[in-house]
């Protein structure tokens, strides 16, 4: 299951509206073994397409280093098709290389101003791709991630 | 000569975890064979059956994406530092 708060589930709908008819890319980095997405990160698609997506190369390597010296992770890797449904394309699965990521896409083919769907629905949908084995998984969005962990410690003088 | 090479999450199966390994090599090409040597079965992950670069690979020596620098034919020295990191794209 993916769990991700709203603050960034927002984040990566914006990101797909606002570069449609492009697809839209980024990631969501977070520590290392937490699978807390946490920092919002949206990339260029260099690819600048509706049907394709890549990191610029040079942004790819300052992506990972900055992940690197921050101990982080990108536990979402997301990214946007514009014309089919939220699920991964052959292409999708063929260059999926992050085992421990979840996948995150978002179709905007029913854009409009808002999505055009009942109730400005949002079809976002995620998924773990490992060796070419696509499995999908429940999206459960906190308003923070406080909620549900146990308490901080609060000291009494 | 030793060139430290970043070794990224997918191909720690083949480096037993680790995060970065030691190789040596004049050229891109000397030091892939060099640490398949030292853990079999990463050369496949990295070339194709022609000898080029997998297009879904992108390997960087210092800051700069070797294929703007001769791709496998892209001279080392001692010191530099390799960074493999698979491309983030599709459809």
């Amino acid at each position: 299951m993916l769990r991700i708060d709203r603050a960034s589930y927002d984040a990566i709908v914006a990101h797909a509206r606002r570069d449609h008819p492009d697809e839209a890319c980024g990631v969501v980095a977070g520590p290392e073994g937490s699978d807390r997405p946490e920092r919002f990160i949206p990339m260029l698609n260099a690819a600048r397409s509706p049907t394709f997506y890549e990191f610029d190369s040079a942004d790819l390597l300052k992506l990972y280093r900055e992940m690197d010296d921050r101990d982080e992770v990108p536990v979402v890797v997301y990214h946007s098709h514009t014309a089919t449904e939220a699920y991964p394309s052959r292409t999708d699965i063929s260059y999926a290389s992050e085992p421990f990521a979840h996948y995150v896409l978002v179709s905007t083919r029913e854009h409009g101003d808002q999505t055009g769907l009942v109730g400005d629905d949002v079809e976002l949908r995620s998924f773990r791709i490992v060796d070419g084995v696509v499995t999908e998984e429940d999206v459960d969005v906190v308003e923070s991630y406080l909620f549900g962990h146990s308490p901080t410690t609060v000291v009494y003088d | 000569m030793a060139i430290e090479v970043r070794i990224p999450t997918i191909l720690r199966t083949h480096t037993g975890g680790n995060k970065t390994v030691t190789g040596s090599g004049d050229t891109l090409a000397a030091l892939v064979d060099d640490i398949d040597g030292q853990h079999p079965g990463i050369k496949g992950r990295l070339v194709t059956d022609e000898g080029k670069l997998h297009r879904f690979v992108n390997v960087y020596v210092n800051d700069e994406d070797v294929r703007f620098t001769g791709a496998l034919d892209t001279a080392l020295k001692d010191g530099d530092s390799v960074t493999i990191l698979p491309a983030v794209a599709g459809g």
